[in-house]
């Protein structure tokens, strides 16, 4: 298929990044809670495997062809022709998504290992699943999959999201599962409408037959589409659906918000997916369809992430807010419809996703010294019949409090700053470069107002991160009474280390991730060869689906 | 049938949405739970409505596509209940662990201050 010179079993390593934290998660459930150590190994064995499978698999996509000429993997479930069956499809942008999403899990689960992991029941189990949905989302090429992934993997991050217990997590949790439930409702509204019309389910198959559609019939198909894109936007957390968004993500555990934060990309990345191929240049009349939406609802929210990120008073409230700033960003510049806007968008998510991951982590360690954050985990702890003694040995053999730790705690906490806020040396400032330069290149007369706002939205946004961050880095990290040092683990600095240094690694060697993300981007904007790539797996003589 | 069906949805989706809006946790369940009804049935009716007609095939009759309904949306559907009746059940979990920490049932954890 496709070239693929490759023996018959590494055909299904792409079903692998699916298949293994399904086994794993169920293998956890079944060991006793008490066999921590076990769990542990077992648990951080498959988020390597799957980070490793995750390189591996962006290797091979990348490597088969040069330029625009994507590679696309299909696999067939169950081997049914793709029209029939369900097909997972592997492109370029899948593959980079399994990467962060295999980088982010890692990095959480060691990080988890110090404290969180003893905070309640089944957390290996629950964050294998979360791993195990996120990576069939990115995978799958078919609207109803994409469904039952998304459950997957908010049905894993509610356990995720309420993991610790307590007050503030439950009431927090009660409306994000509410609202994702609602959400999931708009899902199911949009996927039956697209079905009805178009008597597929299969994104491929929809971007051929959108061009064909009824005039009379179009106005439901797109009606729901945007009924679909409400549902993505509110995991995206667009304004005014994002509201949700900061005070679920202040009140979770450190490395549940640190994997959870990837969710709102889920959603930006389904919109990536699905609006280029569908509703691409192909389409016929609705080409473009919803567009300004995604531009001027992107920028909208920028504006109200810088309000939020100006306003808040505590750490972990910061890094939500800047969650909906790079939500904001992304949509408005997938929304402006370049491809090489949308190149510098994907780079600009993948920096910001790290950055973000690793403030988090490391907002846990710094009010762990001022204690805020540690009084909840205490409450936990004592919950669940913790054993604080063995915690204070393995703090004598590596977690000495250094003065230091200061040192290096703040240190990372500017790095973050940079890299959220675009300045340079980082690479949020090439990614914010990469996203306004080719707005920038059409020439400035023929610039329409959105472009305007947007360039301004994106200035003023890092603005606004610096002053807050500045603030905030200041407050924690200069003018609070001495004295009171964070005890911090090497197994809990290392991940954060390892986020900020794929940051410095992704600026040095950002011409070859421009490059990859430029190919993206292309193969987005002109999805021929992903489309084909489906339709021609189907076997022969076996064109159409059932029509209704 | 189009119309008592379409009623049926309006009706389930109406007092759904109604419900979640409440301030009381048993409400947005029993709310939720209204809606995914309705959302089950709206998507059952994207097979096409036909009154009369034989489940599978007529007597006598070779099958084709044109004489059985379409299979897909049932699977849908049957996908679609399992996996709200599960995250409703979470959702009661919660909804409990809500009512004991708090000790009050509203959604926000707290009274109003009147």
């Amino acid at each position: 298929m496709n070239g693929w010179p490759m023996s018959a079993w590494m055909n299904h390593l792409v079903i692998a990044p699916i298949i293994i934290p399904l086994v794993v998660g169920a293998l956890l459930m079944l060991i006793d809670e008490r066999r921590r150590a076990l769990k542990a190994a077992l648990g951080v064995a498959s988020a390597s495997v799957l980070l490793a499978l995750a390189v591996l698999l962006l290797y091979l996509t990348d490597h088969t062809a040069t330029g625009a000429d994507a590679t696309v993997r299909v696999y067939r479930l169950g081997d049914w022709p793709s029209l029939f069956g369900i097909v997972l499809v592997l492109d370029r942008l899948s593959a980079m998504m399994l990467v962060l999403t295999g980088i982010l899990g890692l990095s959480a689960l060691v990080f988890a290992l110090a404290r969180w992991q003893k905070a309640g029941a089944h957390f290996h189990s629950l964050f294998q699943f979360q791993l195990m949905g996120l990576n069939g989302a990115f995978l799958t090429g078919d609207l109803f999959n994409l469904f039952v992934f998304f459950e997957i993997m908010l049905a894993a991050s509610y356990g995720l999201a309420l993991h610790g217990s307590g007050l503030a997590r439950v009431r927090a949790g009660l409306h994000y599962i509410a609202i994702n439930l609602a959400a999931s409702l708009l899902f199911l509204i949009g996927v039956s409408m697209i079905y009805g019309v178009s008597g597929t389910l299969n994104m491929a198959e929809l971007a051929v037959r959108i061009a064909a559609v009824a005039p009379e019939d179009r106005g439901l198909l797109e009606a729901g589409a945007a009924i679909l894109g409400v549902a993505f936007l509110i995991k995206a957390g667009m304004w005014p659906l994002g509201f949700w968004l900061p005070n679920t993500y202040t009140t979770v555990g450190a490395p549940s918000a640190a994997i959870i934060s990837i969710l709102s990309k889920v959603g930006i990345y389904a919109i990536i997916r699905i609006w280029l191929l569908v509703f691409g240049e192909s389409a016929g009349t609705s080409a473009g369809f919803g567009g300004h939406w995604l531009l001027i609802g992107g920028v909208l929210t920028i504006a109200f992430g810088s309000i939020a990120v100006l306003a808040t008073q505590n750490l972990a409230r910061l890094a939500g807010a800047s969650v909906l700033v790079s939500s904001g960003t992304l949509l408005a510049a997938v929304g402006a419809g370049q491809a090489a806007v949308t190149g510098g968008a994907l780079f600009y998510m993948t920096s910001s996703v790290l950055a973000i991951a690793g403030l988090f982590l490391l907002i846990e360690l710094v009010e762990r010294g001022r204690m805020v954050g540690a009084d909840v985990l205490a409450v936990t702890r004592e919950a669940f019949g913790e054993g604080e003694d063995e915690e204070s040995d393995d703090d004598d053999a590596i977690g000495v409090s250094i003065p230091a730790i200061m040192a290096i705690l703040g240190i990372a906490f500017m790095a973050c700053a940079l890299l959220l806020a675009g300045l340079p040396p980082l690479s949020g400032f090439l990614a914010k470069f990469a996203i306004l330069a080719p707005m920038l290149a059409q020439g400035a007369e023929g610039l329409p107002f959105t472009t305007w706002a947007l360039m301004a939205a994106l200035i003023l946004s890092g603005l606004a991160t610096v002053v807050a961050m500045s603030r905030t880095g200041i407050d924690v990290f200069w003018a609070s009474p001495a004295g009171d040092l964070p005890r911090v683990r090497l197994v809990e600095l290392g991940p954060v280390m390892m986020l900020l240094a794929l940051c410095v690694a992704l600026t040095v060697q950002a011409g070859p991730v421009m490059r990859y993300m430029e190919d993206t981007a292309r193969s987005l904007h002109g999805p021929e060869r992903y489309v084909q790539g489906v339709m021609t797996t189907a076997a022969p003589g076996t064109g159409k689906g059932a029509a209704p | 049938m189009e119309l008592i069906l379409a009623l049926g949805i309006g009706v389930l989706t109406g007092s759904g949405v109604w419900l979640l809006l409440r301030p009381r946790t048993f409400q947005v369940i029993i709310g939720l739970s209204l809606l995914s009804y309705a959302v089950n049935l709206f998507i059952f009716s994207t097979g096409g409505l036909r009154t009369g007609a034989a489940p599978v095939l007529e007597r006598g009759m070779a099958g084709s596509l044109a004489s059985h309904a379409d299979p897909v949306p049932q699977a849908l559907v049957l996908t679609a209940i399992v996996i709200s009746f599960a995250t409703t059940a979470l959702f009661l979990v919660l909804l409990l662990a809500a009512r004991g920490l708090t000790g009050t049932d509203h959604v926000d954890g707290k009274e109003k201050s009147r």
